[in-house]
């Protein structure tokens, strides 16, 4: 027999294990001795910050997770808020979404294709864990600039892992957004989101209930690979050394997450499956504790069983490996076998690994030898919480200090337009998204390139219904850095008024926060206003957060990102061929501008790009205009009154414009001319980001202003699509921009690849 | 009734049967890779896109071994209709069932194109009766490794012999290196074997049946031909 020969487990070691003295006290307390080498690494695991979200949790338990309390076959209801792998919100016809966002920042920074990779796999396992068949993906992705030729290796690396994993899965990835920014260039951002569908009441649950009954591995053998990827390379800064953590990253395998999706769902069909769930971050530990913690069970489990890809793993490192496409199954006893064959058609290993017991305890045993046991929720359920000292930062007033009377007019507003479209967060994404399958499982109605994509339901069982998703993804962190509280909130309106763009409603959100060094009283203060932001505008606009995921630490050598709350907003739309799209159809409709603009430049990509200034307030956002302004756009796209619609963003109106002219299909290409009679000046006017705006097309400009004046919605007719330039002018004046719109979709088109091929 | 085989690591196999039940009411069966046999009444064979094994060692390379390709085959040459798409068509040119092989795209990055035109260069029975010879049909594609390639001298047999049914081309049926996507030699997008029924093609025309989706509804050209052709045959 094997002698396990372990390290003496003491507070250094625990100190080295990235816990603090107080939980090395509280270990003992709760253990009544000193814990093994494998229980210290669980300890280690389950109360990182990555699994435990012991920083955020004060913050995250004030935000709004349900909607107004209503029956589950009502449409919004929430079916499951946060918590399990991803949130249920029902959505009709006995249907149900099941979505989140998460983060996969640090592996990605370190190994860009298989951290990427994985970041889809994990998701992916969420969503189809809870019995929903994922069908549409999105992505947010932040990088360094472009004109490091490290950043163009960690693009070109992320696009091929989250391709090369989606695709090869069949998953559709739909939309997402890009952005690029000097503060990334130590630390990227990887934020993976998928939806899946599933009949609102055969939901699963991460549950090990039933006492005696077998708790099944499935899926991939374990190996070495991700050990301590949680709480060493998630829960830590990055430094110089940081490259050394390669092997914390983890390999992915698509094949095998294709076969185990199929053979999952159809595990679950069987009726016989009462608990299932990913081994995501801390592997076999996390999913087996949280399992037995929410059912109030326990579990014993025998390691010797587990499927092995090497030799001589031990039992730290079984308990601790983050290989990837693996599955934890409870199914009702004596009835195994019927999943323990679905799993063996698809060639996909699958074995009885241990039992739910009544004790809470969680019992290990390797060769026979009793590795660990320990109580389950003080591990899982009461593990450490700190509200930690908040601070504003020192320099914000200074970040938010802009005398727009002292700032240079723009003088050559065309050649502004040219350049805001050939920045790389402007320029067109088609070279990202081109190399993703967008349509695979045929559902998808817009994919990425508009405001937001629009996915077609269709059951499971191929009947396809008229109802479509309605999905985007969105922040500006630029915005966030300037006011975290009012660029989160910019955050979930615009995403909100996205989905709104396709004729939606907007559903329920999921976030991904990403922030520096929770340590540090100034990212702590961030933080809290960045989750009161979120809460004030979920609560606002009626989409409750039923999902999310914290990312802490995202620092390199001691400079944190800016504050980056990715928001992920899932909306409904009742007929999907009652949708508007976001680009100019046809010639000869008025084009109609929705919301006011106001004198606002702070933050905006043309304060940097053209002033080389980040600072200022972030533009207002009225939340009680946004609901008015969504609710319009609902009922006069479905009246057929609105034909396109586009959400004015970064850029501003110019921007919007021109992409309103040339962002559909490659033969269509329509200009228009506008007349801007207000009273601000001329480059706030054309590039100001004032929120709440849409460009509408119609053919019925004055029943539009009418339903607008009577919906409360400010709105006045600017011009009319049609010709193949772009004008945009004073009222009676001659024209600030007048471009052919071939030449300003060349500008747009070439942004991202000829920085690229600059290599 | 269409057999739409389903390897593992298929992922188009769903939407081929959508497509063929729903748009042209036709019966369809998903057909696991693991038998032996094809189901009885199986009268054309369907092989989906995809992922099969991972595309692990090369496309299509492993799931010529299924033990269901042994049946395709008899099937194929007893005369009956193959059709295979994007991983399908790699399938069968790795069984030998088609001519020449697909290799990765030649700008090395997968490719994703709802609006990919294709020209018919034959159309016949059984897969492109529906077409006129030089119509531009738009096609969706989507692949890593879609560069069909042969030798010249071959590439000029099977162009003498019409074997040679679609082509990537512009908007205007201009078969230009621009339109075409992926490298292919002679911009050739779907071949078929010398007795004309089997055919393997890149684009998926399973995704382009469907009003109101933006793949359009050409792909019914192509499906429905089939469907013309077992109606004929019944």
């Amino acid at each position: 027999m094997t002698q396990l020969r372990e390290p003496q487990v003491d507070r250094a070691l625990a100190r080295e294990h990235g816990l603090t003295d107080a939980e090395w006290e509280r270990i003992l307390e709760i253990l009544g001795r000193a814990p093994t080498f494998s229980e210290l690494g669980i300890f280690s695991v389950m109360w990182s910050e990555h699994c435990s979200y012991k920083s955020s949790r004060v913050h995250l338990k004030t935000l709004p997770t349900t909607a107004a309390r209503q029956p589950s076959e009502v449409i919004g209801t929430v079916l499951v808020g946060p918590g399990e792998g991803a949130g249920a919100v029902a959505i009709g016809d006995g249907l149900a979404v099941i979505f989140k966002i998460e983060s996969h920042n640090h592996p990605s920074f370190i190994e860009p294709t298989q951290g990427a990779a994985t970041g889809v796999g994990g998701i992916l396992r969420d969503v189809f864990s809870m019995g929903a068949r994922p069908i549409a993906s999105l992505n947010s992705l932040r990088f360094g600039p472009l004109e490091d030729p490290k950043h163009r290796m960690l693009l070109r690396g992320v696009v091929h892992g989250i391709g090369g994993y989606g695709n090869s899965v069949g998953v559709a990835t739909v939309g997402g957004e890009t952005s690029f920014h000097e503060c990334y260039r130590g630390n990227i951002l990887v934020n993976a989101f998928n939806l899946g569908l599933v009949e609102a009441d055969k939901i699963f649950l991460g549950q090990a209930t039933g006492l005696g009954n077998p708790v099944i591995y499935a899926g991939s053998k374990t190996g070495r690979d991700g050990i301590h990827g949680a709480s060493l390379l998630a829960s830590a800064e990055f430094d110089d050394e940081s490259s050394a953590k390669r092997p914390t990253v983890q390999v992915g395998d698509p094949f095998t997450e294709k076969c185990l999706i199929e053979a999952c769902l159809a595990a679950m069909r069987t009726g016989v499956v009462v608990g299932i769930q990913d081994m995501g971050a801390a592997g076999l530990t996390c999913s087996s504790f949280e399992m037995a913690s929410r059912a109030g069970t326990g579990i014993e489990m025998d390691l010797d069983r587990v499927p092995q890809r090497a030799a001589n793993l031990s039992p730290y490192e079984l308990l601790l490996s983050e290989s990837q496409e693996r599955m934890l199954l409870v199914t009702r006893a004596g009835e195994e076998q019927r999943v323990l064959d679905i799993f063996a058609d698809w060639d996909l290993d699958a074995v009885v690994v241990g039992r739910v017991t009544s004790d809470g305890r969680m019992r290990v045993r390797w060769h026979g030898e009793t590795v660990v046991d320990i109580p389950v929720d003080p591990v899982a359920a009461n593990a450490p919480c700190y509200d930690r000292p908040r601070q504003v930062p020192a320099d914000l007033g200074e970040r938010q200090k802009l005398d727009l009377a002292s700032l240079e007019p723009e003088s050559d507003p065309a050649g502004a337009l040219l350049a805001l479209l050939d920045s790389p967060n402007l320029a067109s994404k088609a070279w990202i998204w081109r190399q993703y399958d967008s349509f695979v499982q045929g559902n998808t109605v817009i994919g990425p390139g508009g405001d937001a994509a629009l996915v077609r339901v269709k059951r499971e069982d191929g009947t396809p219904t008229r109802k479509a998703l309605a999905l985007s993804v969105d922040c500006n962190p630029r915005w966030c850095w300037l006011d975290p509280h009012a660029g989160t909130v910019a955050a979930v309106a615009e995403a909100a008024r996205n989905v709104a763009c396709t004729g939606a409603r907007p559903l329920a959100l999921t976030n991904c926060l990403n922030f520096g060094n929770p340590e540090k009283p100034e990212i702590m203060w961030e933080f809290a206003e960045s989750v009161r932001g979120l809460g004030d505008a979920a609560a606002a606009l009626g989409t409750p957060v039923v999902s999310g995921n914290v990312s802490f630490y995202n620092e390199t050598s001691g400079r944190a990102i800016f504050p980056t709350p990715t928001v992920a907003m899932v909306g409904l739309l009742d007929d999907f061929q009652r949708h508007a799209v976001s680009h100019f159809a046809e010639s000869g409709l008025a084009v109609v501008l929705l919301g006011e603009t106001r004198e606002e430049l702070g933050g905006s990509e043309w304060l940097a790009l053209r002033r080389d200034l980040e600072a200022g307030l972030p533009p207002a956002v009225d939340l009680a205009h946004e609901k008015r302004l969504h609710g319009l756009l609902a009922d006069t796209i479905a009246a057929g009154l609105v034909r396109s619609a586009h959400d004015v963003g970064s850029g501003g109106l110019a921007v919007a414009l021109a992409e309103c002219g040339f962002t559909g299909p490659a033969d269509l290409r329509i200009g228009c001319r506008v007349a801007l009679a207000d009273a601000i000046r001329a480059d706030a006017l054309l590039f100001g980001e004032s929120t709440g705006r849409v460009v509408v097309a119609t053919a019925d400009a004055d029943a539009l202003l009418a339903r607008a004046a009577a919906a409360g919605v400010p709105a006045r007719a600017i011009g009319a699509t049609g010709g193949d330039r772009l004008v945009i002018g004073p009222a009676g004046g001659a024209a600030w921009i007048d471009v052919e719109l071939a030449t300003l979709q060349a500008t747009f088109a070439r942004g991202i690849p000829r920085r690229l091929e600059s290599a | 009734m269409f057999a739409v085989i389903q390897f593992p690591g298929s992922n188009d196999d769903r939407d081929m049967c959508f497509a063929v039940k729903s748009a042209l009411g036709a019966e369809v069966a998903l057909v696991w890779h693991k038998r032996g046999e094809l189901p009885p009444g199986t009268r054309a064979v369907l092989l989906p896109g995809g992922f099969s094994y991972g595309d692990y060692l090369r496309c299509g390379a492993m799931a010529r071994f299924s033990p269901v390709m042994a049946a395709v085959k008899r099937f194929a040459d007893a005369g009956g209709p193959v059709l295979g798409t994007c991983n399908g068509f790699q399938v069968l040119c790795e069984s030998g069932l088609l001519p020449g092989a697909l290799l990765r795209n030649q700008a090395l990055d997968f490719v994703c194109d709802p609006e990919q035109r294709v020209r018919v260069e034959q159309a016949a029975a059984p897969f492109t009766s529906r077409a006129r010879p030089g119509q531009v049909l738009r096609i969706p594609i989507k692949h890593g490794e879609g560069r069909y390639v042969a030798e010249p001298a071959e590439l000029a047999r099977l162009d003498a012999a019409g074997q040679i049914v679609l082509r990537y081309c512009d908007a205007a049926g201009e078969t230009t290196p621009d339109a075409n996507p992926n490298g292919s030699v002679g911009n050739v997008a779907g071949v078929r074997n010398a007795a004309g029924n089997v055919m393997g093609l890149m684009p998926h025309p399973e995704h382009a049946a469907e009003e109101g989706l933006p793949g359009g509804c050409d792909g019914l050209v192509i499906l429905g031909s089939l469907v013309d052709w077992l109606e004929r045959a019944r």
